[in-house]
């Protein structure tokens, strides 16, 4: 479903992505690990297209699409979700008013008809509750005066109303609490159906004791090192990113 | 991002078009035969007459106010003509049957479909084109509540005596230059009265348009709620597209009595002029409203219009316990520039007041908030809360903030909060993200900034004020 081959991207003239391969196929989940400013954060960004990041090279296509051809909001309607690490406020627009705009723009692109306020706001309940937030953050502010893990769930809400194909979390682990990450993590695996795909970046291996990789690769210097099954992970648990040479060692220390 | 942004914001202005209708319209200029010439059109009382002709003669002797932050080239008050009516109206058509077509078609372009039937229930229009009044609807209806809603020009026949005790009781004659101005040449606008205790059965309000080249509207509203009584109210504005500046100087004075209630709503939408700054409405209102005794004043208004915005509607609470409020939101794209904000003067005991204003500044335009609260020493206890937030969108715009506190009362509380923040990068990209385009996201992220202004809007309206966002910052077709 994602192919993303000999990928290279730069911010600001800053060669961040250089060259990057991956595929991803239906109902696989990868985790993206990788020391500080090793890219991965970026990788996200360009995926989702997002302005300031410039591809320079290679190719990614989504269900077989061009996916750099699109702008962000034709790549969002064409099934790509990304999770953000610092989802950004929104001060008077309520989650529902958002979210209904939102889910109906993905329904329009499918050829389905707009939900109903009633109809949308009994997906919203279920979605809501699935998350362990109260109710009252339907009418809030989007984002506008959450917590952290409140920001976080937040977004694992959306991920579940918006059905997306493929989905990229991007450190949705950060900041949480050991119930927090559980609950985002039951979520997202929630929403493993085999053909819904992953990309879990993340920092630590954490989060994967509860969401279980089928792929771990390690990035680094703006290229995948590294790839294994779920024990990779926990060997860089133990060791660090040692084996990638002295000069990420001292970073990580 | 910020190119999306700028074409998201592409004006069109949807109310632009004009009507070719025949008009009866004085040579420009401005003299006492001028004004001698629109009373004798409005067929008027000697009295009216001389009021008119005492204000202009202050007029001539006052000077342009220069203070608000606002910049446009000086007004040439002899190029303008202050008085045009469409030829059909001299007859005077009885009912809407007799009123020429062309007249209807305009206001139902405009979304103000003046047959009773296809109006929206509850909603009664006085529509006001060019110097005339065309049509009011559901007059009899309001008739047997006791309610009052006619064009001004005709109170002064019907209702001296209202008229002649309200009229420049609030705003004097010589408040200031333009109101001095507006009161030696008003032509038309609104009368309103509500008798004691009633509760204006429906929403009044009142739907401006300027249509001819080269006048000037002048038009003055004047609503009395007598003891007790509520009414709400509300007015519109367009104007053709044109590259010349027009000159809108308007008056409004509300009286409440005692327990009395006015609710006053403006959308304003007069032509901006184009992305360069050329043509557009220069908007010199003086709207202001005194509260008796428990009485209430709500001001909200909706600015996305004119080049020139000058405008300032105001409390005096002289009142015990009385309340003003002031709820707006001002929007400036292109070159547009407004000034504006509220007054509230606190006379009485316990009086209080609430300002909530929003500014939203894009393009090259200038957006200032400009507000007095003034504790007179009598005031005991009396309160205000403002809070004035400003949102940026682009980095060519500005927003300013003139807030003016006197207080002569150690027991007086004032309270002034502020905010500026802009439409961010992020806030887009995540709206962008979840599948929405640009301009849905920017109509999204400023009808939010909007939104604690916009629930207090007549709930037609509010629906009608979003959408008026919504066309005012897409680039294509509304």
């Amino acid at each position: 479903m994602l192919k993303i081959s000999n990928l290279h991207a730069s911010v600001e003239d800053k060669v961040i992505i250089k060259g990057l391969d991956l595929e991803v196929n239906p109902g696989e989940v990868h985790a993206i690990m990788g020391p500080n400013g090793a890219g991965k954060s970026t990788l996200g960004y360009v995926l989702s297209g997002r302005d300031g990041y410039e591809v320079t090279d290679g190719n990614v296509t989504l269900n077989d699409a061009d996916l750099l051809e699109l702008e962000v909001e034709e790549r969002a309607r064409a099934g790509l979700f990304l999770a953000f690490q610092y989802p950004v406020e929104i001060p008077g627009v309520s989650n529902m008013e958002f979210m209904k705009e939102s889910v109906n723009a993905m329904r329009e692109q499918r050829g389905e008809e707009p939900l109903t306020a009633a109809e949308f706001l009994k997906k919203a309940k279920a979605a809501c509750k699935q998350v362990q937030l109260p109710l009252d953050f339907l009418k809030r502010g989007v984002n506008e005066g959450f917590s952290g893990g409140e920001k976080k769930r937040n977004e694992i809400m959306q991920m579940i109303l918006l059905e997306p194909s493929l989905c990229i979390l991007d450190e949705s682990d950060s900041g949480l609490d050991i119930d927090a990450l559980q609950v985002v993590a039951d979520g997202v695996n929630s929403q493993r159906d085999g053909k819904r795909s992953f990309i879990v970046v993340t920092h630590y291996q954490r989060l994967l004791d509860y969401i279980k990789p089928d792929f771990v690769h390690i990035l680094a210097d703006g290229k995948i090192v590294k790839s294994g099954d779920a024990s990779l992970a926990l060997e860089v648990e133990k060791g660090g990113y040692a084996f990638l040479g002295k000069a990420y060692e001292e970073t990580e220390a | 991002m910020s190119e999306q942004i700028e074409q998201a914001l592409e004006r069109k202005y949807d109310a632009g078009f004009y009507s070719e209708i025949e008009a009866d319209t004085f040579d420009i200029g401005l003299d006492e035969s001028v004004i001698r010439r629109i009373s004798e059109v409005k067929g008027e009382p000697e009295w009216m007459l001389e009021w008119r002709l005492k204000a202009y003669r202050s007029w001539l002797e006052m000077e342009e106010p220069d203070w608000a932050h606002v910049d446009y080239p000086k007004i040439d008050y002899q190029a303008i003509s202050y008085y045009s009516s469409p030829k059909s109206m001299k007859d005077k058509p009885k009912s809407l049957d007799e009123v020429d077509p062309e007249l209807l078609r305009t206001y139902e372009k405009l979304g103000i479909p003046l047959h009773e039937q296809e109006m929206l229930a509850g909603v009664a229009v006085d529509a006001v084109f060019d110097s005339v009044s065309v049509v009011t609807t559901f007059r009899e209806k309001l008739e047997e509540a006791g309610v009052i809603f006619c064009p001004i020009s005709e109170a002064v026949h019907k209702y001296p005596d209202l008229v002649k005790k309200y009229i420049g009781s609030v705003v004097p004659r010589t408040d200031n230059y333009f109101a001095a101005l507006n009161s030696a040449v008003f032509t038309d606008g609104s009368f309103v009265y509500i008798p004691k205790g009633v509760r204006c059965p429906m929403e009044l309000s009142t739907y401006f348009r300027i249509n001819e080249q080269n006048t000037g509207q002048f038009e003055r509203t004047l609503i009395v709620a007598d003891e007790g009584s509520h009414v709400s109210y509300l007015e519109g504005c367009t104007a053709p597209q044109r590259d010349e500046n027009q000159l809108h100087a308007a008056v409004v004075e509300l009286v409440a009595m005692d327990d009395a209630k006015i609710k006053y709503s403006t959308v304003q939408n007069w032509y901006p002029g184009d992305e360069n700054g050329k043509g557009g409405i220069y908007n010199f209102v003086t709207k202001r409203g005194i509260c008796h005794t428990n009485a209430k004043i709500s001001w909200t208004q909706v600015e996305t219009g004119s080049a020139v915005t000058w405008k300032y509607p105001s409390c005096i609470l002289k009142g015990d316990n009385s309340v003003g409020e002031f709820y707006s939101v001002a929007l400036t794209r292109g070159r547009q520039q407004a000034d504006t904000g509220t007054k509230m003067i606190h006379l009485g005991k316990n009086t209080r007041s609430t300002i909530i204003s929003k500014g939203i500044s894009a393009g090259k335009s200038n957006n200032a908030y400009r507000g007095l609260v003034k504790m007179g020493p009598k005031a005991d206890g009396a309160r205000n809360f403002t809070e004035c937030d400003s949102l940026l969108i682009g980095d060519q715009c500005g927003a300013h903030t003139f807030p003016y506190i006197e207080s002569r009362n150690p027991s007086a509380i004032v309270e002034h909060e502020a905010t500026t923040s802009k439409v961010s990068d992020e806030q887009l990209f995540l709206c962008q993200q979840r599948g929405l385009d640009t301009e849905k996201a920017v109509s999204m992220i400023v009808n939010g900034f909007c939104k604690e202004v916009f629930k207090e809007l007549p709930m037609e309206f509010a629906v009608e004020a979003g959408k008026l966002l919504e066309i005012s910052l897409e680039g294509s077709v509304g």
